[in-house]
This record gives structure tokens, C-alpha cells and sequence, in this order.
């Protein structure tokens, strides 16, 4: 008979190791399903891998993958930190893009060193008012604000798709709907061959680290985070934190609309985030709200998208593919949580399982 | 505003039905299952691709409720057995299902459906209540899935608050500790309950894809699992609720396409935003006037572990 005890003297080292091999075991599971399609999963892996760090270029190609998401990770494990179930990135992304875009649009003559920064800020209090809005609702009135930041999501959408086929239609674009491209003094400078958002990711990561394990603010999210009732014992203003605290975590998804339109896209559209702010709930559950591993993992999640295009033309493997390989290996991983904070023990007696 | 808006209201609002219908079953057991989106997604493409190949309309709908099934499975087996965070099970069990849905979706696109479908799903008119002025037009001239939301609607009210086993579900939901005490097997409820959320959720899907747009695109959802799930408040959990939530949103999911007609100066895109905003409005006048009646049940979104009770 199985015995469930719970345990709390696992290691970091046994942890790392259950994780492992919970993600082993995933792509294991994706395999049958690889070979269910007629193709032969190790070679399909290897031209992943190949797809992705093989040239110059594609390591450039999968770093700039990487750049949104390991900004709007670092935003979502803030609010995760709190408990708040932010799933509203991708419309913070969205938002974060359009506040650029307004200036960019507008004050294009401005030079470059006042306008990309007033685009940054901009962004981030676009895409950080995104989040604030259901915050203090939450903190208010205990709104449920999974579901809230999620409508946002699609108000965000249809604004931009008001945007992109009404007052801001491209005219000179012979009526296809589209936003104009970007002046020269808009778009982010490049630095080695990639966008500065490779650094200012970078910067980020350091800082973000610093600040949740180092900081007063940062220790007053983790406590609100364990209870809310402890925080207020001790003297917190917790609505204040949860509403400043998911600003920050949407000012940081903001940031990333924004490197995305004006780094990569020199435009603003619709199809701005390409489902990162759905990919960023997943890569920041898996690196357990650290940011130094969100960098690794979103690294590793970005190549798996990068591969994702290449095995598409390589092996005509649609890029959903990658979608559901991300949900599996995600599933899996939750599933190995278990054995982290659970151990199962054979009992031999037979009167072992009652008492 | 004529009849056949509120009739259409009913047609729109029966996806969303199935779906709350689900997710409230679901939550019942004490599981907040967030991958209603993921799970309608699973279904739709499932019943629209068996529908295709089968030919037969009961194929396509079991197919889609056994892919609905499978989508609760997997989150059975992360959230009841092994303990995982719920929040984050349901949000991975959308992301999946979203991709299932796009990867098996290949190619489906621009295919019509075979016409047995259409006969099948066709609008009926029910002797006697139908011709009531009003209630018929609207309630009682419609397609089979229609008539099986109101049964399965009534039926989930009844066994919710006039069975031994309701009583069971609902003492599994509120204080599971004291259900398992009482013996009964909570694991057994919770999975029961969860995979029946999943099935309606299948159905839902493929009501969409078979019956309401009728053809395959990207996403045919649009974000309908997740406004079922806020609807599963906005009903207090309580199913008989179901159809006012799901008929008033179905009316808002129409009223943009219908006042088109009437050349108001106002953007289809605004309009187009009507469901998202006012389920947000619903989501805080909730919260706002919360009442010991229309909460959530206790034990909603916590794991269960004998040890530590």
C-alpha cells in the first residue's frame, strides 16, 4: 500500500534534480507524439537545437526572441511574488507598444536621445496602468483579477486593431490596414549586430534580483506575498504594495511592448506580442519567480521558438508544435512539484493505511 | 428591437452555457479549473474534424466531449493527485489546449461541413409551448443543443441541491476535510466533477464550431472560456443562475453586429469590447456587494492533503 507523507528536508540540489528530470521525462512524452507524425524525435530535437544556436545568426536571432520575454517574466514573477495572478501581460505588452508608438508617431522629429527615453517611459506607465487598474480593485474589493487581467488582454486588443484600421491606418499604405513604420530616431540603436534591449534585459535581471532579495520594498512583496494579514501586522500598507507592486510588474511588460515595436517590428500592430505574454506565465512558474533562472530559462523557452521555425520549414512540423511542447513540459514540471514537497512510501503491513 | 434578437441572444449565449455549466460543476468539487478556454478549444477541433471525417453528428459531439474529458483528466491528475497549484494547471491546460487546437486546426480551414450536420443541429419548433407568444419564438423554435442546455441546466440544479450526492459535492467544495470525515471519497468527487466540467466544455467548443459560426477558424473561442468562468460568479454558483448570465451575454455578443444595421456613428471595435468591459463591471459589483450567499465555495482552490488538515 502507498503511503503520502509530506517532507520539507528536500535539498535545492534533490529540487534541481526532480525539475530536471521532469522536463526530460516531457520531452520523452514528446517524442511519442513526434514519432505519431512520422518523424524521428532525435533528429528533429538536433535540428531544434542546430535551429537555434547553429549560426551567428541564429543565436542572434534566438536572443532577440529572448529579450520580450525575459522582460515581461521578470514583470509577472513580481506580481506572482504577491500571489496576484497577472495574467494580463500580453495586453501590458500591447499597451506598452501603443504608449511608444504614440510618441513616435507624433514627435518623430524629436532626436533620438529625448525620444527613445520618453517612448520608454511611456511605455511603462501605459502598460504599468494596464496593471494597476485590476490591482486596485483586488486590493480593494478582492476582485478576482486572473479574470480581469485577462478581459483587459482583449481590450487592449481590439483598441490596437481600432488603431491599426481607423485613426492610425498607414496612409500611404494604399489602404491595407497598418500603422505606419517608425521614424529613424525611434528605433532602439544596435549594439554587436542586436538591439539594446539585450542590454537593458541584462540590466534588468541584476536589478530585479537585487531588489526582491536585497531591498525593503522588495521583503515587504515577499511578506504580502506569504500572507497579507502578516504584512498589515507589521505595519504594511498592503493595498498600497499589491497596487505599486503589479504597476512595476506591468511597467515591466509595458517596456517590452515597447522594445518589441520600436527594436524590432519599427511599427506598431496587432500581432505585436506573438502570444509572449502568455509564454512569460509559463517560463516564470518554471524558474520558481528567480530571476537570474528566468533569464536561463526564457534563454532556453526562446530557442525552443527559434527551433520551433526552423524544424517548420525542415520538417513541415507546424509552430503549434512548439505551443504544446511548452504545455507539456509545463505540465510535467507541475507534476514533479509534488515529489518535491511529498514522498511516497511503500507500506508492507496490512493495517498500515488506516489508524 | 425585434424577437429574433433575443433568439439569436439564446443561440450566442448556449456556448457560453455548456461552459459555465462546467466550470460551475467543476468548482462545486472545490476545483478552479482555469483551462475552460484550453478545454472548448480541444473540443472544437475535435468535433469539427470528426464531423468531417465521420459524417456523423453523434461522433463529432462525442468526440469533442472525450477531448474536453482529456483536457480535465490531465488537470485532475496535476491538481487532485499530485497536489499542483490550480491557478497555474488551468492556465498551462489553455496555453496546451490553444496549441492542440491550432495544431490539429491545420488545414481546416475553408472546409465546410457535410450537410447531415446541418440537418441535425437544425431549429425545431416544439409542439404546444412553442407557439406560447414570445417564450416560443424566442426559447422554443430552436436547434437540439439549445433544448439539451435548458435539461442539462435544470438537471445540474436539481442534483446540486435535491440529491444525496449534491450534498456530498457541495460538502467536498466547502470544508473537504470535514466531507472526508464523513467518508466520502473526495478524490473520487473531485475527479468525477472535474471531468464532467471538461465535457461540457467539449460541447461547448463544439457548438461553436459546428453549430454557431459553423466552420473552422484560429481561435474560435475568443476568449469565451474566460468570460464563462467570471460568469460562474456572476451566477453565485448556482446553476439554475446559468441561463441568465449565458443568454444576457449572448445578447451582448450580438447587439455589435446587430446595431450595424441601424448606422450608428459608433466603431464596430468599440462595440466589439461590450462583452470583455461589462464582464469587468460584473467582476467588481460582485466583489463590491459580496454576500455570504453568493460566495465561493470554502474550500475553491486549495489542495487537499489528509496529512494537513
Amino acid at each position: 500500500m502507498l503511503r503520502m507523507t509530506s517532507r520539507t528536508d528536500c535539498t535545492p540540489r534533490e529540487a534541481a534534480l526532480i525539475r530536471a528530470s521532469a522536463i526530460i521525462l516531457s520531452l520523452t512524452a514528446a517524442s511519442v507524439f513526434i514519432m505519431l507524425q512520422g518523424h524521428n524525435p532525435f533528429s528533429v530535437y538536433l535540428s531544434m537545437i542546430d535551429g537555434a544556436f547553429g549560426t551567428g545568426y541564429r543565436i542572434t536571432e534566438t536572443i532577440r526572441k529572448a529579450i520580450p520575454l525575459v522582460i515581461s517574466s521578470l514583470g509577472i514573477s513580481l506580481a506572482f511574488r504577491l500571489r496576484f495572478w497577472n495574467i494580463g501581460a500580453e495586453g501590458q505588452i500591447m499597451m506598452g507598444a501603443f504608449g511608444a508608438t504614440f510618441f513616435a508617431l507624433n514627435f518623430g522629429n524629436l532626436p533620438a536621445p529625448v525620444l527613445l527615453p520618453l517612448m520608454g517611459a511611456s511605455s511603462m506607465i501605459c502598460g504599468g496602468l494596464w496593471g494597476a487598474i485590476p490591482a486596485y480593485f483586488r486590493a480593494k474589493f478582492k476582485t478576482n483579477e486572473t479574470i480581469f487581467t485577462l478581459m483587459m488582454n482583449y481590450i487592449a486588443l481590439k483598441w490596437l486593431t481600432y488603431l491599426q484600421y481607423g485613426p492610425w491606418k498607414d496612409p500611404g499604405a494604399l489602404g491595407f490596414p497598418k500603422i505606419p513604420g517608425f521614424p529613424e530616431n525611434a528605433v532602439l540603436p544596435s549594439f554587436f549586430g542586436l538591439h539594446i534591449g539585450w542590454i537593458i534585459a541584462l540590466i534588468l535581471v541584476a536589478v530585479m534580483h537585487v531588489f526582491v532579495n536585497h531591498t525593503k520594498r522588495g521583503y515587504e512583496i515577499n511578506v504580502v506575498g506569504e500572507s497579507e494579514n502578516t504584512g498589515r501586522y507589521a505595519g504594511m500598507n498592503v493595498r498600497r504594495v499589491i497596487v505599486l507592486t503589479v504597476f512595476l510588474s506591468g511597467a515591466l511588460c509595458g517596456l517590452a511592448g515597447m522594445i518589441e515595436a520600436s527594436g524590432v517590428n519599427r511599427t506598431l500592430s496587432v500581432e505585436i506580442t506573438r502570444g509572449v505574454g502568455y509564454t512569460a506565465i509559463i517560463t516564470s512558474w518554471l524558474s520558481a519567480l528567480r530571476a537570474p533562472v528566468i533569464a536561463v530559462v526564457c534563454i532556453l523557452f526562446a530557442a525552443m521558438i527559434q527551433g520551433g521555425t526552423f524544424i517548420q520549414m525542415a520538417f513541415q512540423i507546424p509552430q503549434s508544435a512548439a505551443q504544446i511542447l511548452q504545455g507539456m513540459i509545463l505540465f510535467f514540471v507541475l507534476g514533479s512539484e509534488f515529489f518535491i514537497r511529498y514522498r511516497i512510501s511503500l507500506i508492507k503491513s496490512a493495517e498500515g493505511g488506516i489508524r | 428591437m425585434d424577437l429574433s434578437f433575443f433568439a439569436a441572444a439564446v443561440v450566442a449565449g448556449t456556448p457560453l452555457l455548456y461552459a459555465i455549466l462546467g466550470e460551475l460543476i467543476t468548482e462545486k468539487s472545490g476545483q478552479l479549473n482555469l483551462g475552460v478556454e484550453g478545454m472548448m478549444l480541444m473540443g472544437a477541433v475535435a468535433g469539427f474534424k470528426a464531423a468531417l471525417s465521420s459524417n456523423s453528428p453523434y461522433i463529432a459531439l462525442i468526440a469533442a466531449m472525450t477531448a474536453g474529458a482529456a483536457g480535465a483528466i490531465i488537470y485532475a491528475l496535476l491538481t487532485v493527485t499530485l497536489r499542483a497549484n490550480q491557478v497555474v494547471a488551468g492556465l498551462t491546460l489553455t496555453i496546451f489546449g490553444a496549441g492542440v487546437a491550432s495544431f490539429a486546426g491545420q488545414g481546416l480551414m475553408g472546409e465546410t461541413l457535410p450537410s447531415a450536420m446541418k440537418i441535425f443541429f437544425s431549429d425545431f419548433k416544439i409542439p404546444l409551448i412553442g407557439d406560447i407568444p414570445i417564450l416560443g419564438p424566442v426559447f422554443f423554435n430552436q436547434g437540439i443543443l439549445v433544448y439539451a442546455g435548458y435539461i442539462l441546466t435544470i438537471a445540474a440544479g436539481l442534483y446540486v441541491y435535491r440529491t444525496q450526492t449534491g450534498l456530498n459535492l457541495r460538502a467536498v467544495g466547502e470544508n473537504t476535510a470535514a466531507a472526508d470525515a464523513a467518508g466520502i471519497n473526495i478524490t473520487l468527487y473531485k475527479y468525477v466533477h472535474v471531468i464532467t466540467g471538461g465535457i461540457l466544455c467539449g460541447l461547448s467548443g463544439a457548438y461553436l464550431s459546428l453549430v454557431y459560426i459553423p466552420s473552422w477558424q484560429e481561435n474560435v473561442t475568443s476568449g469565451r472560456g474566460w468570460i464563462a468562468v467570471a460568469l460562474v460568479i456572476f451566477c453565485k454558483w448556482n446553476p439554475y443562475r446559468v441561463m441568465v448570465g449565458a443568454f444576457l451575454f449572448g445578447g451582448l455578443d450580438i447587439v455589435g453586429f446587430r446595431i450595424q444595421k441601424y448606422d450608428y456613428n459608433i466603431s464596430q471595435y468599440i462595440i466589439d469590447l461590450l462583452p470583455y468591459v461589462v464582464t469587468i463591471i460584473i467582476l467588481i459589483i460582485v466583489s463590491i456587494r459580496k454576500t455570504h450567499t453568493g460566495s465561493a465555495p470554502a474550500s475553491l482552490g486549495i489542495s487537499y492533503f489528509r496529512e494537513e488538515r
